[in-house]
Parts: C-alpha cells; structure tokens; sequence
C-alpha cells in the first residue's frame, strides 16, 4: 500500500471502525415485486473488509437489484443487511455513507469537475481549504489534474468515468459500489479502467461491490466473485475457484469456454459410461463438491483436453472420447480446434500448440484429459 | 501566336479567382438556408398582422389629445402624465403587478412540485393528474370565470386581493406544469440517485442538482404565469370591487363606459413591458455556459 490513500485523513467523515473498509453482511436478502420470481431470493453473503467483490450474471439475475439493495435505493422484501455488524436496513440511501459508481457516469452536467469531485465533501460540510485539498489529491489519484474547470461535456467517456470514481471515493465511504461502471466504454478504454479500478482498489484498500456481466471483467479485478442466476447465488469463490470448481453447468457455462458432456446414466461407484467408454469419476481425482447422485454432467476446459492420434496413444488412467475435427483456427499464440465430440457429434473445443500443424478438418482423432482436470457439475 | 492565346486565358483563369472568393459564401448561405421568397413574403404579411395593431397604439399614446387620434398630430407625454398621476390607473397597475407577482410565486411552486412529483410516477393515475391541472388552459374563459365568481361569493373573497390572486395562480398554474414538465425531459433521473449516495439529503439534491437544471423551465413557467395574470380580464371583471380593481379592468373600463385615451398610454406600456419580460428567457439563454 501506498501512502497516499486519502483514507488516512478521512477522520472527519464517519467511517467504520475498521480502517481499511467495511464488512457487509447480506442475510436472506430477498427482493420480491409480487412477480412469478422473486428478484432477489434468499441471498445470504458476507463481503469482507477491504475485499472486491464481483457480482456476476446474465440480464435479470439480480445482481444489481442486490447491488441497490445495498445502497438503499430498493428496500428489502425480507432479511437484513448489515455494515460491520450494524443493521443498516432503515437507513436511508444519503446515511449509508457509499460510493457509487454508475454506467452512465451520473456527473452534474452543471458543475465543473472540481465542483462534482467538492460535492459529497460539501455535503459533509468539510472545510473550504480541506475540500481543496482533497479534491486535488484525489484528481492527483486518478491522473485528472489540471482538469477541474472542465465541464463534463467537455471530457471524454473515460475522463468522466473517472471524475465520478473521484467524486465516489473522496469522502472516504465504508463501501464502493459499481454498477457497471465499464460498460459504456470500448475495449481499450475498458482495460485501461480497470487497470485504473484495480489501483485504486489496492490504493485506498476500501471493500469494493462490482455489478457486471462481462465474466473476463469480473475474473480479471475481482477478489471473489458471487455467480447471480435468477435473484440467488449460484456459487460464491475466487475467480480460480469458479473457473477451476465449478459447482453446477450454470457457472461452468458462465466462466469461460468448456466441453460438456451431458450423462445419460448415473454415476456408478467411480465410474460412468459415455459414448460406449468407461470413464473415472473417482472423487480423488475429481475433487468434487456435488455427489454423483446429482451430477448430470462433466465439464473439461479446452486447455486440459489433449488430441492424439489413436487410442493407443492415450495415456492410461486417462478418459478419453474419439473426435471429429470441424475446423482448425489460428489465433495466434495458440490454434483453437472445433471438435464433434462422440457418436452424438457434441460440439467442443480443444487447444493446440500455435506450431501444431498436423490438423485439418475431417480428422478423426482421440481427445483424452486428465480425471483430476474434470469437474463433475449438477445442473 | 501561342502566348496570345495563353494570356486571355490566364487573365480570365485570374479573373476566376477573384470572382471566386465572393461566389462561395453566396452559395453556402443559400444552401444553409433555403427560405424561399414567397415564404418570406408571406411570414412579413403575416408577422405584420400580428403586430400592427398594438404598433399602431404606441404612436397614439404621445399624442397628447383628449381623444384618439391616428397619425397623432403632436408629441406629447400627457396621456403618460395621467397614467402615473390619475390614482385610478396607477393603483389599478400596483394591484395588478401585486396579484400577478403573488400568483405567479404561488403557481410557480405549486406548478413545479406538480411537475416533479408526476415526472416521477408513471401510470393511469399520474396522467389523470396531469390532465386535471392542465384542465382551466381549455376551459373557456366565461366558464371559468362563472365558476370562480360563484364559490367566491359562497366563501365571501370576491374583490379581495386573496380572491384575485387565488383564482389568477390557478390559470397560472398550467403554464408552470408545461415548461417545467418539458424542462425535466432533458433531465437524468440518474441523478438524483448519484446525489443520494454522495450523501446528499433529497431537499439539498432538489435545491442543488434538480434546481439548477430546470431552473430555466421554471423561470419561464413563472414567467408565463405572472404575463397571464397580468393580462387576464374576464375573472378580474366578476371579481372586482369598487375598491379594488386590476388594470385590465380598468382598461375595459376606460374604452367602454369613459372613452378615456389614456388607454393608449397604458396599453403602450403592457405591451412593451410583457414584451421585454417574455424576451428575459431567450436572453438567459444565451448567457448560460454549454450544458
């Protein structure tokens, strides 16, 4: 950490005990608009101190009703909230004391950019020479000085997202939140930020809450990340956890590409059938949290799949699958193989060495992968 | 033989360019801007209609005659002299600036409360409001007028400073709903949440970001309330008193019971003032920095 987080001189607005951000207790959130679902179902989640948070999903699932929930702009349905350990659910949106960072930017189009960035400090009615000095600290922090008489308009998408971080993080809040706060921008401007985003993250050391739908975002910034499916959380883990352990097909689909191999036939002791083979779904070599009573598939990730010529180039103790080759893609550092997987023909994808010129469409090969790199999922 | 031939040319190529800097700008102007003339023609006629007759009033009001009289035949500020010396007009005009001033304020925060209230809902109900406010803009005058005569008698405020300024903020109203109500489509409800999370309370978030934002749309809104007012005739005439009447009325008094030409000098007066009034927004307008 660095010493010029602006936390150190925060005393004078009312932060948690904890000097490096706050604990946020979720338990049984729930958020019901008298709807077939609920929008928010159950959600039970602590985000720790000082911690990013990703929460990722599809349209709908949740996540951001979850994340106004937090900020007070929606109330609760049922269950509680809390902010180190101090029940927050009546408090009103103004006394959470949040940061919140919108898709849109939200700045006022009427003020300058210092007199946006001065807002919450004046709001807080911290002293005129104090709010100088903190907004030029904080402009300093994300590389906006010289800017403050701009206007908004006159500033492009990723200096304006990057004004409203200022204005969200100079009054020290107990939280950050950001709801989508990338998606207006395009690609390269999107790395740069969250770039920016995970600087400051470390720089001001405060808990993070990050909405978004873009899996590479949130496995790229994200401390953990809680996996949204319709109003409730799939799984919550480190962005490895969810792409390396994924508990059900919902997430292993979300994260990242992988070959699924839906079963027809429950698991049998360490075995199960596919295709006409015997494969090994040891729980030793699988590592798994769901049983194989409720598994209703396998899922390899494409760099763990190996393609060789026949059969008896399999290693043993290997569960393998013979494959068609449909296409062969060149993407640079590697090539991307489409494959149809068994006599069903299942569409999946394999990586080869970029040197590995061998394959050709037609092929038909033996695609085999290491038990321990499997992960069983239920549905 | 050859360079006779090449220097009519290039004098006429020089020729060219000279001509050629004028030409462009003649272009571009009516490419920009393609009016053409018999639309212009008949924007003139039209305009002129419109404003002649209350053009033709203010030569009228300095020529100082005991009657009217058009082409006036002196200068003279006499008629004005009356105007400000005569207390029937110039108290009939502090009545109606003070009406016009307490029912335009009066307007103006209901006006916008309503605006911003029904901005924020959606739905049957919020529309039925909205028509409902909207309602004495269509009503007929007369209609209007009977109505609010015959309640004003029941509750004993006919001729009452309460009475006229109750009854003027209620046609004022509407104006209010309309340029704030269009004011807040350009308006980022975002906003408001972005305020809230800054930790501003939601009165600081109306006064400090709402305000500022569609001030202009109130300032017109008032504006247009406290000119209705001031012009409104057909209420003032039921409700006034003997001891308290509005201009308008003393105008309406003044053609057809006096035959008083003072009327010209007052009449001179409303029109240039609203004028300048109604022309107070463009002018803001232009003063404010880019949005």
């Amino acid at each position: 950490m660095t010493t010029t987080a602006p936390s150190e001189t925060g005393d004078a607005t009312t932060t948690s005990a904890s000097p490096r951000g706050t604990q946020i207790r979720l338990d049984g959130v729930t958020k019901d608009y008298g709807l077939s679902i609920p929008a928010v179902d159950r959600v039970t989640l602590s985000i720790e101190p000082g911690e990013f948070m990703t929460f990722l999903g599809p349209s709908g699932s949740g996540k951001t009703t979850t994340l106004n929930l937090i900020a007070g702009f929606e109330t609760l349905s049922a269950g509680s909230i809390a902010f180190d350990r101090r029940d927050v659910g009546g408090l009103p949106p103004h006394r959470r004391n949040l940061g919140m960072l919108f898709q849109n930017y939200a700045l006022f189009p009427h003020m300058t950019v210092a007199q946006n960035v001065a807002y919450p400090l004046r709001e807080r009615r911290v002293s005129k020479s104090e709010i100088t000095r903190r907004v030029g600290d904080v402009l300093e922090l994300v590389q906006l000085t010289g800017r403050d008489n701009h206007y908004p308009s006159q500033l492009s998408g990723g200096q304006q997202q990057r004004v409203a971080l200022a204005r969200a993080i100079v009054f020290d809040p107990s939280a950050l939140l950001l709801d989508e706060p990338l998606g207006a921008l395009d690609r390269n401007l999107r790395a740069a930020l969250q770039a920016e985003i995970r600087r400051i993250h470390r720089e001001v050391g405060s808990t993070f809450v990050f909405v978004t739908h873009d899996q590479e975002e949130a496995m790229n910034l994200s401390d953990r990340i809680a996996l949204f499916r319709d109003g409730r959380i799939e799984q919550v883990g480190t962005p490895e956890q969810l792409y390396r352990h994924p508990d059900t097909l919902f997430a292993a689909r979300f994260l990242g590409d992988s070959n699924v191999f839906e079963l027809d036939e429950r698991v049998v002791g360490d075995r199960v059938g596919w295709d006409g083979r015997a494969w090994s779904v040891a729980p030793s070599t699988t590592s798994t949290a769901v049983s194989g009573e409720s598994a209703t598939a396998i899922v390899v990730r494409p760099e763990d799949l190996t393609i060789a010529a026949s059969d008896a180039d399999v290693p043993t103790g290997a569960n393998a699958v013979s494959a068609v080759v449909r296409d062969v893609e060149f993407m640079g550092a590697y090539r991307a193989v489409t494959l149809g997987l068994g006599a069903a023909d299942v569409t999946g994808t394999a990586r080869l060495d970029a040197l590995d010129a061998r394959l050709g469409p037609g092929d038909r090969v033996v695609a085999w992968w290491s038990p321990a790199r499997q992960r069983l999922v239920a549905a | 033989m050859t360079a006779t031939t090449t220097r009519p040319a290039s004098s006429d190529s020089v020729a060219d360019a000279t001509a050629a800097p004028s030409r462009p700008p003649h272009r571009r102007r009516r490419s920009a801007d393609p009016v053409p003339w018999w639309l212009i023609a008949i924007g003139v006629v039209v305009a002129g209609y419109f404003v002649l007759p209350t053009v033709i009033v203010i030569p009228m009001s300095f020529g100082g005659s005991s009657s009217f009289q058009f082409p006036p035949k002196e200068f003279s500020l006499a008629l004005y002299e009356r105007f400000f010396t005569d207390p029937k007009w110039i108290g009939s005009l502090g009545n109606s600036l003070l009406v016009a001033v307490l029912a335009a304020l009066i307007a103006t925060v209901f006006g916008t409360a309503a605006a911003v209230g029904l901005n924020a809902l959606t739905g049957r109900l919020a529309r039925a409001m909205r028509t409902l406010l909207m309602i004495s803009m269509v009503t007929p005058a007369i209609v209007l007028a009977v109505a609010v005569y015959i309640s004003f008698l029941q509750w004993r405020i006919t001729g009452t400073l309460g009475g006229y300024v109750l009854a003027h903020a209620t046609i004022g109203l509407p104006f209010v709903l309309v340029a704030v109500t269009s004011a807040l489509g350009g308006f980022d409800r975002r906003l408001l949440r972005a305020s809230a999370s800054l930790g501003a309370t939601p009165l600081h978030t109306f006064l400090r970001v709402t305000m500022p934002l569609i001030g202009r749309g109130v300032v017109t809104g008032a504006l247009f309330a406290f000119v209705t007012s001031l012009d409104e005739v057909v209420i003032a005439l039921f409700l006034r008193s003997p001891t308290f009447q509005t201009l308008p009325v003393q105008m309406y008094t003044a053609v057809t019971v006096e035959v008083d030409p003072t009327i010209a000098a007052a009449s001179s007066l409303v029109v240039v003032s609203v004028t300048i009034l109604l022309l107070i927004p463009q002018l803001v307008r232009r003063k404010t920095p880019r949005s």
